[in-house]
């Protein structure tokens, strides 16, 4: 269903075309990390730590080598030592080899290299690594009690914007202030607070890890992985291995999903080394419990949040606390968090503190709008209660306290051009709205989310061959049909089918800096960059028109795909022909395009929840749902909806079900698929999609990127519908059935 | 995984012969999505792994009015849940092997290898236990019947030497107004390991208002599948009404030493238990009334 008033005014954008790369996915021809072949290729396996926290006393890997078939070992002993102290190329380097310290279960310490992955894997039993214990730090609590285990102990808490000289847990601890809170909680009628808490849980790509490396003798490093972007991964170990970005390519293979965790390099560096010191092609690929235990997943924490109003539903102040943790190095989505948790709210007095929180967990990664679901779980219930308590609709009371065009965020830029008001009169009028939902331990609940848009640079190029299809390459791997969204603004630009462009994705040597495919920048960014790399096509034909036909160049009209000429009406050719004509006329075209947007537009959404509880089991089913967001324009609605209802389908299994479950020696317990519950088809409803645009006008087709914020909302819609159904307020995720029967029997 | 000898017997002699030899370094594998697993991530170590799959007795799958129904160990779940007569004779049989795992583990899994595995999570041994189903346990030379509700010792062991193979499960014929059922709780809705599981047996009297034999084995609540042999006292020769059956419930809960884990709360699992058992009941019932 889409909510489009314009008339239809393309010819490419907005139809539904198949994606070039499916028929080889579904066929498993499709090459992805782990199908990479060579010769001369070994294999390697990582040893991790058994334990959360411990000072590595000595490694000793004397046995592993002389085990038949193993061929190098490799430890942080063999990256290079950091002569400048910096930092934060130290903490790479830290996680990708633990050096002195293991700071969580998982934490890599050894590569090794054999035959064949089943002896790699035995020689791993035959280093002896010497350990004292220390204890660890498992949430932020903990972490920011000044009598807890330092993690690092060389490093200092930064507070509002400044080093200070105290070592503690706590990274940073930032602030962002707008007009007088005081006065603002003064002004209110009511005000309500809590304190919401979420847990660690994992993006759960369907595809491990997998990474091909070979280091040549001249120096030369190539990677073969699965990825979310070469560019950065390119850069990543220049840092790491202190090597020139020349001397490195990194070839992009088919990605099995990511959703931010495919972001940051892991084994990569491992097995570059390895290949350095063996020689050959080495290829790693994590097992599941590896990519739970030793990737990126997203912190716990918790988001405490006041919101002050008046009885008409005027908000008057919004404070929040929000402390995340960053895993065992800094970098928690707080920062992200803390701009998106008011977001989408018009208030004149606002006060929030952040805290980037170091603990023995693996450090976090990128994962979905990472760190605004955490903070919409507090805001959105705080505002639920609200209008409860008020006795206004939610919808409505998002409604009139809604930001336009113009009202400040809290750290100070002014909000552009935005749909969210647009997104809550889709939900008002959505068909699962405005039907009554009857029975008993039956709830509806609502909320909205917001994410940005990063830009963030993109470079293609576009060569035309002679039969008038052309070839567009690009640098940004396709996750979620990307292909198809940059060919079909191509095709739009160059008035051309989308079957006559042929995508290719290259490696860092073929085409210019891109960015992740992240940050919900791929169809706005690197599809501007095809569109200009487009325009540049047509304006070299159009030169190419008029010098063949000798009229001036700018008599000379594209249109509808084909040229002709003010100067003669006679003059007609096609795309096509001209394609047709190159050789003889001064050779092929080749158009690029380069970009770097700024002040990008960001993409609200929302979701409607009704479910059920059965209050003997305490299990929750859902039983309508629908996603909402603003796409500004939908390059390709199949898959604008395929984003929002896997959004939806992520934050459903954030909502009810996933979690790290650690026991009390700081070892995770579920680290496999069968026990860590993500939902599967039979766990979801169907999700209705209600695609609003409101376009972005930075943007050529006003494209809003849409791969993140449908995650953020329905967590909280599924708690509101939770509170609706049963009377109880969540504040803990997840909110699973044994959590549900002890809320329902508390206060009996 | 470390390397590992494979053999697949086509008779049984030679698999027990295999056993005799070397069956303290050997491991069975029916299906294997038990034992494969185990290779895998190496908490069993076998040198040799012996395909039990080829073997003619343990492929047999037959009912007999009055003997019953004999599973032979390694007849995968769909052809056992497939079978007309397991449909209409056994359908809690069926409640079991439709929920372990999904679709691809179905086409190789067996109820013998879920036996033989011992876990208390296991999802058909409580059914077996009900239906008061026995084990046919081979060695060289030696056949021993054991019934299925003494089978399992711990968690992962079982009353099988080194030396010895399971042949088949045998599971008396039904008898008339009775019925069983069986049915776990799953945060999900598959793909899950029981965080309880309950199967109920129930005979009614020839009028369908007293029980005459009630059994109830509960699944994840213990380390082993558990045997509530109190509510079969408790309920024979009692009236059919909810305050009997909730009572059932309490004794299941009362007879549950579950733990915590990251499946369930120790707390959550002894609620689930009275839940649960009382639903479990109420279905068997209900499959009595509705025959
Ligand atoms: C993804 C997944 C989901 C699962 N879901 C469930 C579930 O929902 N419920 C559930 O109960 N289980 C589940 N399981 C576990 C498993 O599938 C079952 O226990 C299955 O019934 C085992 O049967 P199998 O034939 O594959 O056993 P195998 O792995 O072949 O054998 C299991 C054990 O029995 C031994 N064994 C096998 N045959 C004999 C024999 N004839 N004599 C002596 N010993 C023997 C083996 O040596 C081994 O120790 C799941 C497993 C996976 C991988």
């Amino acid at each position: 269903m889409t909510n489009i008033k314009e008339p239809k005014k393309y010819e490419v954008i907005g139809t539904r075309p198949l994606r070039p790369d499916g028929t080889d996915k579904v066929t498993g021809r499709a090459i992805y990390g782990g199908d990479f072949e060579m010769t001369g290729l070994i294999h390697g396996k990582i040893l991790r730590s058994p334990h959360p926290h411990a000072r590595i006393k000595s490694i000793n890997y004397d046995k592993a080598l002389e085990l038949e078939g193993v061929i190098a070992v490799v430890t942080a002993d063999d990256l290079p030592v950091n002569p400048d102290g910096n930092i934060s190329i130290g903490y790479s380097r830290g996680n990708i080899l633990a050096k002195d310290k293991v700071l969580y279960v998982g934490h890599a310490i050894a590569g090794v290299a054999a035959i064949d992955p089943h002896i790699a894997e035995e020689a791993l039993d035959l280093i002896e690594v010497d350990y004292e214990l220390l204890s660890a730090v498992m949430n932020v609590e903990e972490a920011m009690d000044s009598s807890s285990e330092i993690i690092h102990e060389n490093s200092f808490m930064k507070e509002f914007g400044e080093m200070t000289v105290t070592n503690n847990n706590i990274d940073e601890h930032f602030q962002h202030k707008m007009g007088n809170i005081d006065k603002g909680f003064e002004n209110a009628d009511l005000i309500v607070e809590g304190k919401y808490s979420t847990v660690m849980v994992h993006q759960g790509y369907i595809e491990p890890q997998a990474a091909t490396a070979l280091w040549r003798t001249d120096g030369s490093l190539t990677v073969w992985n699965s990825t979310q972007g070469s560019f950065p991964d390119r850069d990543e170990l220049s840092n790491i291995l202190d090597i020139p970005i020349s001397k490195i390519k990194v070839v992009p293979l088919e990605i099995g999903g990511g959703f931010g965790g495919k972001i940051p390099i892991y084994q990569e560096p491992v097995a570059a080394l390895l290949s350095k010191k063996a020689g050959n092609p080495v290829k790693i690929i994590m097992s599941r419990k590896e990519v739970f235990e030793s990737t990126g997943p997203t912190p716990g924490g918790y988001t405490w949040v006041k919101i002050g109003v008046k009885n008409d539903g005027k908000i008057t102040a919004m404070q929040s606390e929000l402390a995340f943790e960053a895993g065992a190095y800094p970098g928690s989505p707080v920062g992200m968090g803390s701009l998106c948790v008011f977001a989408a709210y018009k208030c004149d007095n606002q006060l929030v503190d952040g805290y980037d929180v170091i603990v023995n967990k693996p450090k976090t990664a990128a994962y979905r709008a990472p760190g605004s679901p955490n903070a919409a779980f507090g805001t959105e219930q705080v505002i639920d209660e609200i209008s409860q308590k008020l006795g206004i609709d939610p919808i409505d009371f998002r409604m009139m306290n809604a930001i336009s065009e113009g009202d400040r965020r809290v750290d100070g830029p002014k909000f552009p051009v935005n749909g969210l008001k647009q997104v809550l009169e889709s939900m008002k009028n959505s068909p699962q709205y405005q039907k009554k939902l009857k029975g008993s331990n039956k709830g509806r609940g609502i909320a909205v989310g917001y994410w940005f848009n990063v830009g963030l640079q993109s470079s293609c190029s576009i060569t035309v061959n002679t039969d008038g299809t052309v070839n567009l390459i690009e640098g940004s791997t396709d996750i979620g049909g990307s292909r198809a969204s940059i060919a079909m603004q191509a095709a739009e630009t160059l008035q051309i089918p989308y079957d006559s462009v042929n995508p290719s994705i290259v490696d860092t040597n073929t085409v210019g800096y891109t960015a992740v495919t992240g940050g919900s920048r791929t169809t706005f960014s690197t599809g501007y960059a095809a569109h200009l790399a487009a325009e540049d096509v047509r304006d070299q034909m159009i030169k190419r028109a008029s010098e063949m036909w000798g009229v001036p160049n700018d008599s000379v009209v594209y249109s509808k795909g084909q040229f002709s000429s003010d100067a003669d009406p006679e003059l007609s050719m096609s795309f096509k022909e001209l394609a047709s004509q190159l050789e003889n006329t001064g050779g092929s075209i080749a158009g690029k395009g380069s970009i770097n947007p700024k002040k990008v537009g960001g993409s609200f959404a929302g979701s409607i929840c009704d479910l059920e509880i059965d209050p003997d089991t305490g299990k929750s089913t859902i039983l309508d749902f629908t996603a909402i967001q603003d796409a500004g324009k939908a390059i390709h609605p199949s898959y604008v909806e395929g984003q929002m209802q896997g959004g939806s389908a992520q934050g459903i299994g954030w909502a009810l079900n996933e979690e790290y479950f650690y026991d009390q020696n700081g070892i995770m317990n579920n680290s496999s698929l069968l026990d860590y519950r993500m939902p599967t088809s039979l766990d979801l409803p169907d999700i209705n999609t209600i695609i609003v645009e409101v376009p972005d006008p930075t943007h050529p087709y006003g494209v809003r990127g849409v791969g993140e914020a449908n995650i953020v909302p329905p967590i909280p819609a599924i708690a509101n519908a939770m509170k609706r159904a049963s009377g109880k307020r969540f504040y803990n995720l997840p909110m699973n059935p044994p959590a549900v029967i002890s809320k329902l029997n508390q206060d009996l | 995984m470390k390397y590992v000898d494979y053999e697949r017997p086509t008779s049984l002699k030679s698999a027990l012969d295999i056993l005799s030899e070397k069956g303290d370094v050997t491991k069975i594998m029916a299906g294997g999505t038990d034992i494969l697993v185990k290779l895998r991530v190496r908490s069993e170590q076998p040198d040799l792994l012996m395909d039990s799959k080829e073997i003619p007795e343990l492929n047999e799958l037959s009912f007999n009015h009055d003997t019953g129904l004999t599973i032979g160990a390694a007849v995968p779940l769909y052809k056992l849940y497939a079978d007309a007569d397991v449909k209409k004779y056994y359908p809690a049989l069926v409640d079991s092997t439709t929920i372990i795992g999904g679709i691809p583990i179905q086409g190789r899994a067996t109820v013998g290898g879920n036996l033989c595995n011992s876990a208390p999570s296991a999802d058909s041994i409580p059914t077996l236990i009900v239906l008061g189903a026995t084990a046919s346990i081979q060695s060289s030379g030696k056949l021993r019947e054991v019934p299925v509700s003494e089978f399992c010792t711990g968690p992962g062991s079982n009353v099988l030497k080194s030396n010895e193979m399971l042949v088949t499960i045998n599971v008396p014929a039904p008898a008339d107004n009775s019925a069983a059922h069986y049915m776990r709780f799953i945060p999900r809705n598959e793909m899950d390991i029981a965080v309880v599981g309950v199967g109920s047996y129930v005979k009614l009297n020839a009028s369908g208002d007293k029980f005459e034999s009630v059994n109830v084995s509960l699944a994840s609540v213990a380390p082993t599948p558990l045997n509530v042999t109190e509510i079969s006292k408790f309920l024979s020769g009692k009236d059919v009404n909810d305050e009997n059956i909730e009572k059932a419930g309490q004794l299941a809960k009362e007879a549950s030493k579950p733990i915590s884990d990251m499946r369930g709360t120790a707390e959550y699992r002894q609620h689930l238990c009275s839940v649960l058992t009382k639903r479990s009941i109420n279905k068997s019932i209900e499959r009595i009334k509705g025959a």
